[in-house]
This record gives C-alpha cells, sequence and structure tokens, in this order.
C-alpha cells in the first residue's frame, strides 16, 4: 500500500518538475531564443544582398561595416567633445593673458562652434520629439475631452479633424517654416526657429490620433458609470476628474502611443527636408555628403531611429502600465 | 375628505403620477408607458415585476430622473423630481462600481459627495465602514471590482447606495445575475438590512419569489407599447420572513400564484415565455428587434 502510493507521488512530483521546465522552457524559446533566431535571418539575409547591390558610392554596407561605422561614429564625437575642451581652455588662458595686460578688458567667452556629431543629433532629435509632442498633449487631450463630453462640439470640430488628420508633415513643413520666420523674430532668441519650425510640425501631425482616441474614449464611457456620476451630482470638474479621466486612460494611452511614434516619423523627415538639426539632417548630409561611408552612416542613423522608436514606445507602455487601472488594456 | 390625503406626508411620500413615457425612434414615437400610476408611502418596499422589456426600467429611470417623463411627473415629498439626486439612490442592474477604484473608495465618492459638510473626515471613514459591514463586505473593502465576485459587487453597490442616506432606494433587477444561492442569500441580507433601517425603496425584479419575499405591495406590469400597471397586489404576510416556513404557507402560495397567473395568463406573451434566465435573454433580443 505505502508502496504504491509513494511511486505515485514520486510520479506527481516527476510530473511536476517536468510541466516547470516545459514552461520554462516555453518562455525561454518565446521571449529569447526565436527573437535571436529572426535577429540572426536578417542578418544574415542583409550581409548576403548587400554584397550584390552596387551603387555609385560603392557596395551597399553590410552588417559588419555598419557595426564598424558605429565605433567610428562614436570616436568621432569623443574627438569632437575633446576639441571643444580645448577650445575653451585656449579661450580661457587668452582671456586671462589679455586681462593680465589690460585689467579694464571685458572677458568675452565665446560658444565653441564645432560641427555637431551624431550623438549630439541623437539628443537634439529626441528634445525636439518630446518637446513636440508635450505641445501637442496638453493640446489635444483637454480638447479630446471636451469633444467627447459634448456631442455638439464633436459634431463641429468633427470634420476638421478628419480633414487634417491625413495631412503630411511635408506640407505643413512650408508653412510653418514661412510663419515662425515671419512671427519668432527676436535679437537674442531662447531657442533656434529651426528648433520651433520642427516642434510645430511634430505638434501639428501628431495631435489628430491623440483628439480622436480620446474623445472617442471619453463619449464611450458606459452610460451606467454616467448615470452614477448623476445620481450623485458630482460637479463638472470632480466628475471629469473621478470618472471620465480614469474611465478613458486606456484609450487616451492609446492615443499617445499612436501620437508619439507619429512624432518620431514626421520629426526625422521635418529634420531632413527644413535642415533642422537632428538625425534626418544628419541623414540627409551624409546623402549630400556622397562620401564612401556615407551609406554605412545612414544605415546606422536607420537602425539608431528604428531602435529610439522602440524604446519611445516601451517607455509609454511602461507608463501606461504605471497610470491604468486597466492592465490588460496596457500591453503590446 | 380630499385635506386628509393631501395633507399626511406618510401617505403620499412618493407619488408617481399619471406618467406617460414616450421615446423618439427611427421609425416614430414610441409610446413606452401610458398612465403609469403608483402612490408609495414612507418605509415601504415595493416591487416592481412584468415580463421583460415592458418598461420596468423605465419608471424606474424616471423616478430617479434620469429620464424625463412626456407626460406626468414624480413627486417626492411634494416636490417635483426634474433631475438625478443623491436622495433617490439607484442599484443599478449591474452593479456600476468604478472599476478604478476599490469597494471601499467606491462607496466613498458617495459619501464624499453627499456629506461633503456634514461630516469630519472621521465621521466619513467610520459611516463608510459601517455600510460595507451592513452588507458583509468589511473583509473585502480594499479589493477592487474585478478581484471580487458578482454578489459581492453587488452588495458594494447596495452600500454605495445605502450610504447616501436616500430618501428612496431604486434597485433594478439587483440580484439579477446572481446564481440562485447567492441570491437567496443577497434577499436575507436585505431583508435584515430593510428591518434595521426601513428604507422606501422600489425594485424591479423577474422573480416571483423574491417580489412576493420581500415586498410590501407587488406592482404587475402589462406588457408594452403603452404598458401600465395591470393589477396591485398587497402582500401582508408578517415580518421577520422566513423563506423555508413561507413555503409551506396557505397565504405566500396565494400571492404566489396571483403574481403567476397575473404574468403567464393575462399578460402572456406571444412570443415564447420567459421560463429560464437563457430564454429571458433570447426574448429580450425578439423584442427589441420587433
Ligand atoms: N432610450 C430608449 N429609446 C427608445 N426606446 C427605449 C429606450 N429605453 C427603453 N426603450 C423601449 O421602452 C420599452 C421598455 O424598456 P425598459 O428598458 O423599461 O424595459 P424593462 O421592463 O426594464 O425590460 P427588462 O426587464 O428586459 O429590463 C422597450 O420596448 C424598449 O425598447
Ligand atoms: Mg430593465
Amino acid at each position: 500500500m505505502s508502496l504504491t502510493t509513494a511511486t505515485i507521488n514520486r510520479l506527481t512530483v516527476n510530473e511536476k518538475m517536468i510541466k516547470i521546465l516545459k514552461d520554462v522552457f516555453s518562455k525561454v524559446t518565446n521571449t529569447l531564443i526565436l527573437p535571436i533566431i529572426g535577429i540572426a535571418i536578417f542578418v544574415a539575409l542583409w550581409s548576403i544582398t548587400a554584397k550584390s547591390i552596387h551603387t555609385s558610392l560603392g557596395e551597399f554596407p553590410g552588417p559588419n561595416v555598419v557595426v564598424k561605422q558605429f565605433s567610428v561614429l562614436y570616436d568621432e564625437h569623443i574627438a569632437e567633445r575633446q576639441k571643444a575642451v580645448a577650445f575653451y581652455v585656449r579661450q580661457d588662458i587668452r582671456n586671462a593673458k589679455k586681462l593680465e595686460k589690460n585689467p579694464d578688458y571685458v572677458v568675452k567667452i565665446r560658444a565653441y562652434t564645432g560641427k555637431e556629431t551624431f550623438v549630439d543629433q541623437i539628443f537634439t532629435s529626441l528634445i525636439t520629439v518630446t518637446s513636440g509632442f508635450l505641445v501637442a498633449a496638453f493640446i489635444a487631450i483637454p480638447l479630446g475631452i471636451w469633444m467627447g463630453l459634448s456631442a455638439k462640439l464633436n459634431s463641429a470640430l468633427n470634420p476638421i479633424v478628419q480633414i487634417f488628420k491625413p495631412v503630411s508633415p511635408l506640407a505643413w513643413l512650408p508653412l510653418v517654416t514661412m510663419i515662425v520666420s515671419a512671427l519668432y523674430v527676436s535679437d537674442d532668441p531662447l531657442v533656434s526657429k529651426s528648433f520651433i519650425t520642427s516642434l510645430i510640425t511634430v505638434s501639428l501631425c501628431s495631435l489628430w490620433p491623440m483628439v480622436i482616441n480620446t474623445s472617442i474614449g471619453v463619449s464611450s464611457i458606459n452610460s451606467d458609470l454616467l448615470n452614477v456620476s448623476k445620481v450623485l451630482r458630482l460637479p463638472t470638474l470632480t466628475h471629469i476628474r473621478k470618472i471620465v479621466l480614469p474611465a478613458s486612460i486606456p484609450m487616451i494611452f492609446t492615443g499617445m502611443r499612436l501620437s508619439f511614434s507619429v512624432a518620431w516619423m514626421v520629426l526625422i523627415a521635418a529634420e531632413m527636408l527644413a535642415q533642422n538639426p537632428g538625425l534626418g539632417k544628419f541623414v540627409w548630409d551624409e546623402f549630400q555628403n556622397g562620401s564612401s561611408d556615407s551609406l554605412a552612416r545612414i544605415m546606422a542613423a536607420v537602425l539608431v531611429i528604428g531602435f529610439i522608436g522602440f524604446l519611445l514606445d516601451r517607455i509609454m507602455l511602461m507608463l501606461q502600465q504605471k497610470v491604468s487601472w486597466d492592465k490588460s488594456s496596457a500591453s503590446v | 375628505m380630499t385635506i386628509t390625503t393631501t395633507t399626511n406626508p406618510e401617505e403620499h411620500f412618493l407619488k408617481i403620477s399619471h406618467i406617460d413615457m414616450a421615446f423618439p425612434t427611427p421609425s416614430g414615437s414610441f409610446t413606452a408607458l401610458k398612465d403609469v400610476d403608483i402612490q408609495i408611502k414612507k418605509g415601504e418596499f415595493i416591487s416592481l415585476i412584468g415580463h421583460s422589456g415592458c418598461g420596468k426600467s423605465t419608471v424606474l429611470n424616471i423616478v430617479a430622473g434620469i429620464y424625463q417623463a412626456t407626460n406626468g411627473g414624480v413627486l417626492l415629498k411634494n416636490k417635483e423630481v426634474n433631475e438625478p439626486g443623491p436622495e433617490r439612490a439607484v442599484v443599478f442592474q449591474n452593479h456600476s462600481l468604478l472599476p478604478w477604484l476599490t469597494s471601499y473608495q467606491n462607496v466613498e465618492l458617495a459619501v464624499d459627495q453627499v456629506f461633503s459638510k456634514t461630516m469630519s473626515k472621521a465621521e466619513k471613514k467610520e459611516w463608510i465602514e459601517h455600510n460595507l459591514k451592513l452588507v458583509h463586505m468589511d473583509h473585502a473593502m480594499h479589493k477592487r471590482p474585478d478581484e471580487i465576485s458578482g454578489g459581492m459587487k453587488q452588495r458594494v453597490g447596495i452600500a454605495r447606495a445605502l450610504a447616501m442616506q436616500p430618501e428612496v432606494l431604486l434597485m433594478d433587477e439587483p440580484f439579477g445575475a446572481l446564481d440562485a444561492l447567492t441570491r437567496a442569500h443577497m434577499q436575507d441580507s436585505l431583508m435584515e438590512i430593510q428591518k434595521e433601517l426601513n428604507n422606501t425603496v422600489i425594485m424591479i425584479t423577474h422573480d416571483v419569489d423574491e417580489a412576493v419575499l420581500l415586498s410590501d405591495r407587488i406592482v404587475m406590469m402589462t406588457n408594452g407599447p403603452e404598458a401600465t400597471i395591470g393589477e396591485i397586489l398587497d402582500v401582508n404576510l408578517p415580518h421577520p420572513r422566513n423563506r423555508l416556513a413561507l413555503a409551506e404557507d396557505p397565504e405566500y402560495n396565494r400571492l404566489r400564484s396571483a403574481v403567476l397567473k397575473f404574468l403567464y395568463e393575462k399578460q402572456r406573451k406571444v412570443e415564447v415565455i420567459p421560463t429560464t434566465k437563457t430564454n429571458k435573454e433570447d426574448e429580450q433580443k425578439a423584442t427589441s428587434v420587433a
């Protein structure tokens, strides 16, 4: 008797072990092994096809060339930084000498105006996209909430939203550039004109997904929840804060994620076309340079652009999971 | 003689006075209710029963102030009702708890709003906990709706309504979505609470036993369109009521069969007679299509 129960127990323990191992295995396969295989196949295909594409700038860069280019780009950045430091040291020495000769001399400090490196461009782009996105969010979310609450406002604004939503940034850009040049005149501008132009273009294009999703989220709140609010006679602001906002957070975030990816795509195009500093300009400059490294450097930029876009989306997702009560809505 | 009826507030606490309700629909106006007239005493427990789609929820929503009657009106303590308010608390059919708040916070939202000026923070906390205790939900008050069962959600919904200290408690099929055992348990809880608080209640139900067990009067509605009150049945069974003892009680069985007769003989539906829950849903679809 006891023997049989013991074997049964052992069996079930073994089975449990096997089940756990299987679970772990399938998890590892799904999250690690399969993606690695996918990437490996992609890299292999890339290096094979790259060899057979011949452009006027030479062979299309394969993965190894691009990887090398990454370290070149980084070295250039370090070198540029050292030059900047050296420049300031020289300037300080010069100023000190001048002061020695003439104690009344007013010290002038000039900023270093070296060429922007790849790393600098990345940061410029990130700052621009974030600012443009935030400006858009500050307009779009309140507007979307208002449109969701008022069917009349929604009918009034919906045609405008629908018409402007599909407009490409390339169409906005000339207009925005001209308007910014006309209106943003200041002798000592806090930020550059090109920054404002990119920012506005990004905002204009990333506004709409947020407006639409927010207003849909708000207008589709379960009518029972709205009745709860009516029975309690919640004042409008409390109603928005306690009922409308939490209920539509999942949709608002869906809109924000859509908008952020639109913003990132738009920014690269805007920078390229308008010669605004940033990754887009980097790509354009390399294209114009037409050196033998250009294609590899552009390919490196493409990978970085994609990777940053992915990271931005992940950050938004993490934010959503933090803020949203509905964890299931915050998935990939 | 009329003087006594109009001045006695007990008699005419809540007056649903000759209401008609017409909904505008794409194919013209649809008259759901016609001349619905009920006088309700303070502390009375009224059940509204009738076939699906006859207009029970519409009556309740008019009393709640969520809908406006096209003709006639509702008077609560001689004041006309024309918007929703916490003195007419509603327990919605599907609990309607805010899913992002815990049970405690759901009740708190109501208490904060209704007693914003009259209660201190500590008093509010005590009052919220008291109401959750009343429905036996104090053990799970910091859980969110998705972490508790259907019956528990419904109980929190009732606690939220009770916490508003309403003059009238309106319940739209509060136990409709529950299984028979939970439902019986909830009915017992409700009777217990009712014994303590003696609220004025209008409850919609599909369940004949529930209506007889809980009510002082059963209002039976005819089928729509132009639904109205068919019969009103006084339930004079002594309190406290016990479902097991009542099963043998001849008066209980008389009342029960009176309601059944009304529903299945006098107001027999042309469509499938709803006998089970699933049939009922099918039929709801059928009526809404028709
Ligand atoms: N907002 C509305 N617009 C148009 N028609 C409506 C509206 N609300 C209800 N009706 C109609 O009024 C009638 C009564 O509906 P109501 O919801 O009051 O029925 P009910 O008795 O509560 O049914 P159930 O028991 O299934 O909940 C139905 O025929 C329904 O189609
Ligand atoms: Mg109903």
